[in-house]
């Protein structure tokens, strides 16, 4: 258990943060970015902004993200091992729960916490928004663009695909 | 077991931004594993623990079906395929990255992978708007000042917010209740 070895860092990193990701892994840009960034220097501002661009334009569950992170700081092996520390530790404590109640709908717990947390995360998702916006809404067009599209996007219910192939079109043009 | 794999693997692969919908037509509608509410109870489960929602339905999903082995068969099957291609792209971005057009290209779909992100946001919070839920909205607010702005831990900000938006929804409960 080096403290230097990037392997480890990966694992103990994500495992911990995985346990704190309550809505999501929109809600656990923000630290991600905070670590990868801010913390140890995985990656830079812009490349983050990539990341999450190419995990949203990817297939798979949008967490993935760590994927990137992974490969970034360690090659192949971290990418499996960001991935796995984020995704093996909750989904085993998903299943001793799932086995510990087993008419989950009884008890009251499960309902009032997920209450609870819906602020919590909508105010998490919203500070990954301002972040990501932070480095990729430098000019006055791609600011344009994030609003027009938050605004479609909104009252629409368009395939987010074809929005980020529209996003992507317009960068290849030189627009934005 | 394969089936289990093979079918998880489908869904995340056709799952771009978000697997869930296809998560529920395949279990529910096209293999017929469990009815809509049983569905719906283990996403409540699953959405209440921390973690990837979906990552933590396969598990569970896979688990009532078959025990731990479909649970992992399952787990394995949303993972992997996604996780192979995410590598590959990985490596294609550690190459070309500052190839000027992938730059731009890059750079455009980020503008409106935020704007996507915003929307979501905005739809998450109509009904809180709606309810007129002080409270509700007070702690949105603090949270994304204290991880937008002020940039605190996530584990720092979450032991506070969670205790506080907890006993604050539990005593709102009663207080409908009585």
């Amino acid at each position: 258990m080096n403290a230097e070895n990037p392997i480890w860092a990966l694992i103990s990193t994500f495992g911990l943060m995985s346990l704190f990701a309550v809505g999501g892994a929109a809600a656990a840009v923000p630290e991600m970015h905070r670590i990868a960034v801010e913390v140890h220097h995985w990656m830079t501002d812009k490349q983050f902004a990539d990341a999450y661009a190419i995990a949203q334009l990817s297939p798979g569950p949008n967490v993935l993200i760590v994927t990137l992170i992974g490969y970034a700081v360690a090659g192949i092996p971290g990418a499996l091992a960001a991935t796995l520390a984020m995704c093996l530790p909750t989904a085993l404590l998903a299943y001793y729960v799932s086995r510990l109640l087993n008419r989950p709908s009884q008890s009251r717990w499960p309902g009032l916490i997920q209450a609870a947390l819906v602020p919590l995360s909508i105010g998490l998702m919203a500070a990954s928004a301002l972040i990501l916006a932070e480095s990729t809404d430098r000019t006055l067009a791609a600011l344009l663009l994030t609003a027009t599209v938050a605004a479609v996007a909104s009252v629409s219910r368009i395939n987010p695909l074809w929005i980020l192939l529209v996003g992507g079109l317009l960068g290849f043009a030189g627009i934005v | 077991m394969l089936a289990l794999f093979l079918a998880f693997a489908r869904m995340s692969l056709a799952g771009f931004g978000g697997v869930l919908v296809f998560a529920r037509q395949a279990i529910v509608e096209q293999h017929r594993w469990m009815t809509a509410d049983e569905f719906n109870e283990t996403f409540a489960l699953c959405h209440f623990l921390p973690g990837p929602n979906i990552v933590n339905l396969s598990m569970v999903f896979g688990a009532r079906l078959r025990g731990i082995a479909g649970g992992i068969a399952a787990f394995a099957g949303l993972l992997l395929p996604p996780t192979l291609i995410m590598t590959v792209l990985a490596i294609v971005y550690a190459r070309f990255s500052d190839v000027e057009v992938l730059r731009r290209i890059l750079a455009g779909i980020s503008c409106a992978a935020v704007g996507l992100l915003i929307a979501v946001v905005f739809r998450m919070m109509t009904p809180l708007l709606k309810r007129l839920d002080a409270l509700a909205l007070v702690l949105m607010v603090g949270v994304f000042l204290a991880i937008g702005v002020l940039r605190l831990p996530l584990q720092a900000v979450l032991l506070v917010a969670i205790p506080l938006s907890l006993g604050a929804t539990f005593l709102m409960r009663r207080k409908v209740a009585a």
